[in-house]
């Protein structure tokens, strides 16, 4: 691992808006550039902290959605009674600026020589940092397995929707659409669940390496249902962001 | 864990503010049950005032943290070790 982008203590640093791409009619994802970043590892998150003319700050943690080495990005979805996201998503412009914090994190991370195969479940904006880990493992030339199982409400709620179609080598991409599903849809149509996992997961003997981010009751389920199914809890990271966000 | 809680992933960044390191990957041992997980997989909860780090086993408050103008407070009794 990479110990030059977790150690050391953080500071705030400026972060300057260069790009805004509309993922969904809820979503967007945020370009950055920040002076002297020292680089992330896949799965890494950001604290930023917007501070009100009277001085009053909020922070928030954001999943870096960008792979290590291409230009820093977070994808941040609106929370309508949201102190910080709706300003992200929909006040924001280029050029702007506001203070963040990182890398954060050494638990959820991944990174080339941890191999897999790799399980990827996402709920809702869950699939930041696992689109980060995809990113990773393609820009690395890693062919290690990868299975993605993505539950969104609907298809335009699919966040990164023309990339996962495009898809990458070696990649399996499967949706769960619990919300509306679009005319002959074949696909899962229901909340995750034990039988879905135990369909879609790789067998526990492959000794597969999992991660599962969205919202807390979602990775409880999934996290349950996957040592149910043989995985060791320490093959199986989370992240869970509360009660936030659909999926 | 209910979906009022996040989990120790979300306070990487007080955490290295706290210790100066890396801390979501460190293993935490709860003073009360004696179960040991790692911090990323602790229920944190973040109350206005400040932060609130449980066991995931027993419900055991493990770690509070309270910023008051700039400093952190840490109250760090309910852990029995973290490492």
């Amino acid at each position: 691992m990479a110990g030059t982008a977790v150690r050391g203590r953080l500071t705030w640093r400026t972060a300057t808006v260069e790009s805004l791409v509309d993922e969904t009619a809820r979503v967007r994802t945020i370009g950055l550039s920040v002076p002297g970043w020292a680089g992330h590892l896949a799965g890494q998150h950001l604290d930023i902290r917007l501070t009100a003319e009277d001085g009053y700050h909020a922070e928030r943690e954001y999943s870096i959605a960008s792979a290590p080495g291409e230009p820093l990005a977070i994808t941040v979805e609106r929370l309508d009674d949201g102190e910080v996201s709706p300003y992200l998503t929909e006040e924001l412009r280029p050029g702007d600026q506001f203070e963040l914090r990182g890398p954060v994190g050494g638990y959820f991370v991944w990174d080339d020589a941890d191999g897999g195969p790799l399980l990827l479940l996402a709920g809702g904006s869950g699939i930041a940092p696992l689109r980060c880990i995809l990113r990773r493992r393609a820009l690395a030339a890693n062919s290690v397995a990868a299975r993605l199982l993505y539950s969104a409400r609907s298809r335009d709620d699919v966040i990164y929707r023309a990339e996962l179609d495009r898809g990458w080598d070696g990649v399996e991409v499967i949706y769960t659409l619990t919300r509306r599903q679009p005319p002959g849809w074949t696909g899962y149509a229901r909340h995750l669940d034990r039988q879905m996992l135990a369909e879609v997961a790789w067998p526990a003997a492959d000794a597969p390496l999992a991660y599962v981010c969205g919202p807390t009751s979602f990775v409880e389920t999934v996290a349950a249902g996957l040592v149910s199914l043989g995985y060791p809890p320490g093959r199986v990271k989370t992240e869970r962001f509360g009660a936030t966000g659909g999926q | 864990m209910d979906d009022s809680a996040v989990d120790g992933n979300a306070i990487g960044g007080l955490l290295m503010e706290v210790f100066g390191a890396e801390m979501t990957a460190a293993t935490g041992t709860c003073a009360a049950c004696g179960s040991s997980a790692q911090v990323a997989e602790l229920a944190v909860y973040r109350p206005r005032l400040g932060t609130v780090v449980r066991c995931r086993t027993c419900d055991n408050v493990l770690m509070v943290f309270v910023a008051i103008h700039d400093v952190t407070c840490v109250d760090l009794r309910g852990l029995a070790r973290l490492d």
